[in-house]
């Protein structure tokens, strides 16, 4: 750790470590989390509950020729059997998915992916309703699958989604951005080209809880209570409103703690739906809660872009235009769920840290018969792929150009004063200072002492890597005019109430799953306030308790929320103002402001403190006219623009030449999220998302065999990393605050899971120079480095 | 939560208990031990005993004795036991290495060396490490106690030569002079199976020439021991050529599949790897013994 206090102490607090407002201090939600203490959705029974179970697809593709449910209807302990047939009759066969297509709740015509929703069991416990799954007969007539994106287009592909009216093939989109003549003419002048084929390869977010649902409907009223593993209870609420046609009044979404998300918790899934048609028709409470393989087999899945880069530069290293080109698998339905009209999200940013002259790429995206997703796993829509296509492809140039990679970059950056930088796709990046981050990060590594130790080692035969990537972030959807889902702008709101006593509650619109939002929104509120976090309850997840928002992924909560919070304590922070000018008999424009508290100018000693103007605000006093009495406010926070957190990576890796292992030695990772709110929890983000760097360039891919069987179903076939992967991570920051936003914060959460794994492929690249490497795909397994080792370096895909 | 199809359960209070229990619930019962590879299978369904007998309450099964020239080891002694032995740590050191990458502590904690030699799978750790040590296994059935050589007990992936109504009771290992053992496992990640591993034991003989010498393989389809190995050592004196020669033998002995672990060729080439590198330790701490 570099530094333990960057915000000075503040003298009202009298202790640094529990700073009224900004500051490291202890997360208010761990409490109940380590004594076991947190309310997860399967801690939630409601009397009479019932349970139930999916009945899921053992093949890839087939059509359905009939479901025989009659024996799983006469177990003793079932109430309900539901097909895809009971479902056409609701009109909830098929429900719309976030990205403009449909996705099959239940099977009604194919199944189109190992794994998809057949037939839903509801029973008196969950032991029956599993049982009763293996009564359920289906006769499946197998049909081809297709497994490699690469082969969804041949003219010979079996159409998956025959289910759309004049679909004659696998293709879902072509699109486009950028300049593509102005690119090809930069090219063509070019001293130096360089291209690189590259996999993404499809990875699962797996959080530790997986998803599930309690469903009550209540027949009297039609009132709906949905608890459910949800980033974004309002969007769900309305979206449950129009599909379902349930009016949006009558129903309530809660999402209680949530054992993490990682994107995986953004979408609406069949399980939801189907754990409200069996309350709606057993009008019982039902609980549905998918184990392990079901998540990793149906739930949203992250990548799966195969890529190509291509980079034109001159001779001494100045990067003119970066070109690439993406088949993106879908999977079986388009379901990915993100906020643009552009069906590869924010990849846009390819472009990078760097001032280009030109950039150009294009999506392709096709069906395949595998899980339907592709936007999760901390990727800000998108800015993994493209994060790790430009930052290999930068170190593919340094190994071309036989240059450093960090002086490379150093030499490429967008200067400080081009900011705010307009990018060759349309991006207005808001600020940025690469060079002193790249720099610290060298600094910390010891960039030039690593250098001479793996020129030693090579003489010797041993293989060290150093790997570097530079990335710039893009979060915080976003301007309303820019970014909705279905139509619904991505602002969100907070409401803030004063007591009378002058403790807080702060009521959001974004909803937590571990990243410690009952700390960081105190603290702006704290900041903004003067009254301690521990005096301000935050209040989120509950629909009926909140104001209307869109939820927490692509890193959005501080830079949304936290716009939001900061202003609606502004606006609390105004009103206290007249009361206290009505309280100290002067007026408003003769008062200043010191946290806490509201004084009269050049008479420090005459104030009144945010808890004296919040007992006057609903007390006696006659209040000035126009001011409710109540010290109340609430606001809806449209931001002018995303922000664009960077960040300066450097990892260094040993390989065993004997057997391909990896061991990560070291990581050091420099991280800018502009104003840091909480330090702790910033660290904690980031030791996170490196972790989740380390599962990604080193073992984690969901695979499939030609069947279309898939084979990462479970966590002995899905690896993710143990404590024993990872070193002891190095961070360090700079701050360079966004412009635009309110406390000039930009977002961490995602920061490190898209900047890592370029940085470890790039050191095992590296190490594997002495073979005539230059690249290699993730997953970076012992046997795939060996196969590089001996010069056949293959795709995982 | 994933749920196995319904059972029953009983727990034995005894060695006799359990083979009457076994006898009693015949061929649709199953064995409880540390449950860590029986269970999970069951939450898959992919077994579906009718009966489980437990036998965690069998601490009669629990012990590591030295008994002149054998070392005994009960076969309900955790792995975390056995890791944490000093005499097994002198005595084998090639048990240390390999419980040091079996699964995880929470594993560890709980399951057994009798359960995972009876689970025989192929990418099983303790089964490799028994074959070179030449332990023996001790088998009680309704017809009293047999004594079985490793290469005898283990026939194949999952398979042993145990009968339905018989119980593993004991693992013997031979005490042998001048003796040292190592094992090495390449794995994708901490907790996985073995993508390869390679086990050996070698005893010197006072005038530093390799007496005796065992090779093992885990994970790549090696029936036995790699006798061919075995035999090219004999009598000679350990030496970088040597092992590199008993490793070529090794790796033409084996017999992989490809899978998600990795391609035929590169576990053939940690065969050959592993094993010169198990015999360097292997003699390396045979000789420091004969030195100490």
């Amino acid at each position: 750790m570099t530094t333990t206090h960057e915000h000075p102490a503040n003298p009202a607090a009298g202790d640094p470590d529990r700073p009224v407002g900004f500051g490291r201090i202890q997360r208010k939600e761990d409490p109940r989390f380590i004594r076991g203490k947190g309310r997860y959705i399967d801690d939630i029974v409601l009397p009479g509950m019932l349970h139930g179970a999916i009945l899921r697809s053992p093949v890839a593709h087939a059509r359905l020729v009939s479901i025989d449910i009659s024996a799983a209807a006469a177990h003793p302990k079932v109430k309900a059997v539901v097909t895809g047939k009971d479902l056409e009759g609701l009109k909830l066969a098929w429900a719309p998915t976030l990205s403009a297509d449909v996705q099959a709740v239940l099977a009604t015509d194919k199944v189109r992916f190992q794994g998809q929703e057949v037939a839903f069991v509801v029973a008196e416990d969950r032991y029956a309703a599993r049982d009763a799954l293996e009564l359920i007969e289906v006769e499946y007539d197998i049909l081809p699958p297709v497994v490699n994106a690469r082969r969804a287009l041949d003219a010979d592909a079996p159409v998956i989604r025959d289910d759309i009216e004049g679909r004659t093939d696998n293709r879902i989109f072509d699109w486009e951005m950028g300049d593509a003549g102005a690119t090809d003419a930069v090219f063509a002048r070019a001293d130096v080209t360089v291209a690189q084929e590259m996999v993404y390869p499809r990875v699962h977010p797996a959080p530790m809880e997986t998803c599930g649902a309690v469903a009550d409907f209540d027949p009297i009223d039609g009132g709906l209570t949905l608890y459910e593993t949800t980033q974004a209870p309002h969007a769900h609420r309305t979206l449950y409103a129009m599909v379902a046609g349930i009016p949006e009044h009558k129903i309530r979404v809660v999402s209680p703690d949530i054992g993490g998300g990682f994107g995986n918790k953004v979408g609406i899934y069949p399980g939801y739906i189907l754990a409200v048609v069996g309350s709606i028709l057993t009008g019982k409470p039902v609980k549905w809660v998918e184990d392990r393989s079901e998540n990793l087999m149906s739930t949203s899945f992250a990548r799966d872009y195969l890529m190509k880069g291509e980079i034109a530069a001159t001779r001494d290293g100045k990067i003119l235009a970066v070109r690439t080109s993406v088949l993106a698998d879908h999977g079986a339905f388009n379901a990915t769920a993100q906020p643009t009209k552009n069906p590869a999200g924010f990849f846009s940013i390819f472009t990078g840290s760097y001032d280009l002259e030109a950039a150009y790429c294009s999506v392709t995206g096709v069906y395949t018969n595998k899980a339907p997703g592709g936007v999760a796993y901390a990727c800000s829509f998108r800015v993994t792929e493209a994060v790790y296509l430009v930052e290999r492809m930068v170190d593919v140039l340094a190994a071309k150009l036989q240059m450093d990679p960090a002086e490379l970059r150093l030499k490429n950056f967008i200067r400080p004063e081009q900011f705010p930088y307009k990018n060759k796709t349309g991006w207005e990046y808001d600020s940025g200072n690469y060079a002193p981050a790249m720099r610290l990060s060298m600094q910390l590594a010891g960039y030039e002492d690593l250098r001479r130790e793996q020129a030693e080692k090579r003489e010797r035969g041993e293989l060290m890597g150093i790997g570097v990537s530079f990335f710039t972030e893009t979060v915080g959807a976003g301007p309303r005019k820019h970014f909705d889902i279905v139509g619904l702008g991505m602002a969100d709101g907070a409401e803030l109430r004063v007591h009378p006593t002058g403790k807080a509650v702060v009521r959001l619109s974004v909803q937590s799953q571990g990243q410690g939002h009952e700390t960081t929104f105190a603290q702006i509120v704290a900041e903004e306030l003067g009254i301690p976090p521990e005096d301000i309850d935050v209040v989120h997840g509950d629909t009926d308790q909140t104001p209307f928002g869109l939820g927490t992924y692509g890193s959005r909560s501080t830079p949304v929320s936290g716009g939001a919070v900061a202003l609606v304590a502004r606006k609390v922070r105004e009103k206290a103002k007249f009361i206290a000018a009505a309280m100290l008999e002067t007026r408003a424009e003769d008062l200043e402001w010191e946290k806490g508290r509201w004084f009269v100018k050049g008479d420090p000693g005459a104030g009144r403190t945010i808890a004296e103007i919040a007992l006057a605000a609903h007390g006696t006093l006659a209040l000035p006219e126009g001011i409710d009495g109540n010290l109340d406010a609430e606001v809806t926070y449209d931001p002018p623009n995303l922000t664009f957190p960077f960040g300066a990576y450097i990892c260094v890796v040993d390989v065993d030449p004997g057997t391909g292992r990896v061991k990560v030695r070291r990581f050091i990772a420099v991280d800018d999220c502009g104003t840091r709110i909480n330090p702790m929890i910033i660290e904690g983000q980031v030791h996170g998302g490196l972790t989740d760097g380390v599962g990604m360039a080193l073992m984690e891919i969901i695979e499939f065999d030609d069947d279309g069987n898939c084979l990462g179903g479970s966590f002995m076939d899905y690896l993710i990393p143990t404590a024993m992967e990872v070193p002891d991570w190095e961070t360090g920051f700079t701050v360079t605050p966004s412009p635009h936003h309110p406390i000039g914060a930009k977002g961490i959460g995602e920061s490190a899971t898209v900047g890592s794994p370029p940085a470890i492929v790039n050191a095992v690249v590296d190490a594997l120079a002495p073979f005539g490497v230059t690249h290699m795909d993730m997953p970076c397994t012992p046997a795939r480095v060996w196969e590089a080792m001996q010069g056949r370096a293959t795709p995982p895909v | 939560m994933q749920i196995p199809a319904a059972f029953d359960y009983v727990r034995a209070s005894s060695i006799d208990d359990a083979l009457a229990l076994l006898q009693q619930h015949g061929p649709e019962s199953r064995v409880l031990a540390g449950g860590h590879s029986l269970l999970p299978m069951m939450k898959l369904r992919l077994a579906r005993p009718e009966w489980l007998i437990d036998i965690n309450e069998l601490t009669e099964l629990d012990y590591i004795r030295r008994d002149a020239d054998v070392l005994r080891i009960g076969a309900m002694t955790r792995h975390t036991t056995l890791l944490e032995s000093p005499d097994v740590g002198r005595l084998f050191p090639i048990v240390r290495d390999a419980e040091q990458v079996i699964a995880d502590p929470v594993v560890r904690n709980r399951g057994t060396i009798g359960g995972s030699l009876c689970q025989a799978d192929p990418a099983e750790d303790l089964s490799t490490v028994c074959k070179v040590l030449r332990a023996e296994a001790v088998i009680r059935g309704p017809n009293g106690e047999r004594v079985l050589r490793m290469d005898e007990f283990h026939r194949g992936p999952y398979e042993t030569a145990l009968e339905q109504t018989e119980l593993l009771c004991e693992v013997r290992l031979p005490v042998r002079q001048r003796s040292g053992s190592a094992y090495e496992k390449v794995e994708r990640r901490v907790g996985d199976w073995a993508v390869a591993a390679a086990g050996a034991a070698v005893a010197l003989a006072p005038d530093g020439t390799i007496e005796d010498a065992a090779v093992g393989l885990t994970a790549v389809g090696l029936e036995g021991t790699a006798t061919e190995a075995e035999t090219l050592l004999r009598g000679k004196r350990p030496a970088e050529e040597l092992f590199a020669e008993a490793g070529r033998a090794a790796a033409a002995a084996c017999d992989p599949v490809a899978d998600q672990r990795g391609p035929v060729d590169y576990k053939r080439h940690l065969a050959d790897e592993l094993t010169r590198r198990v015999l360097r330790r292997a003699c390396g701490r045979a000789g420091a013994e004969r030195e100490g």
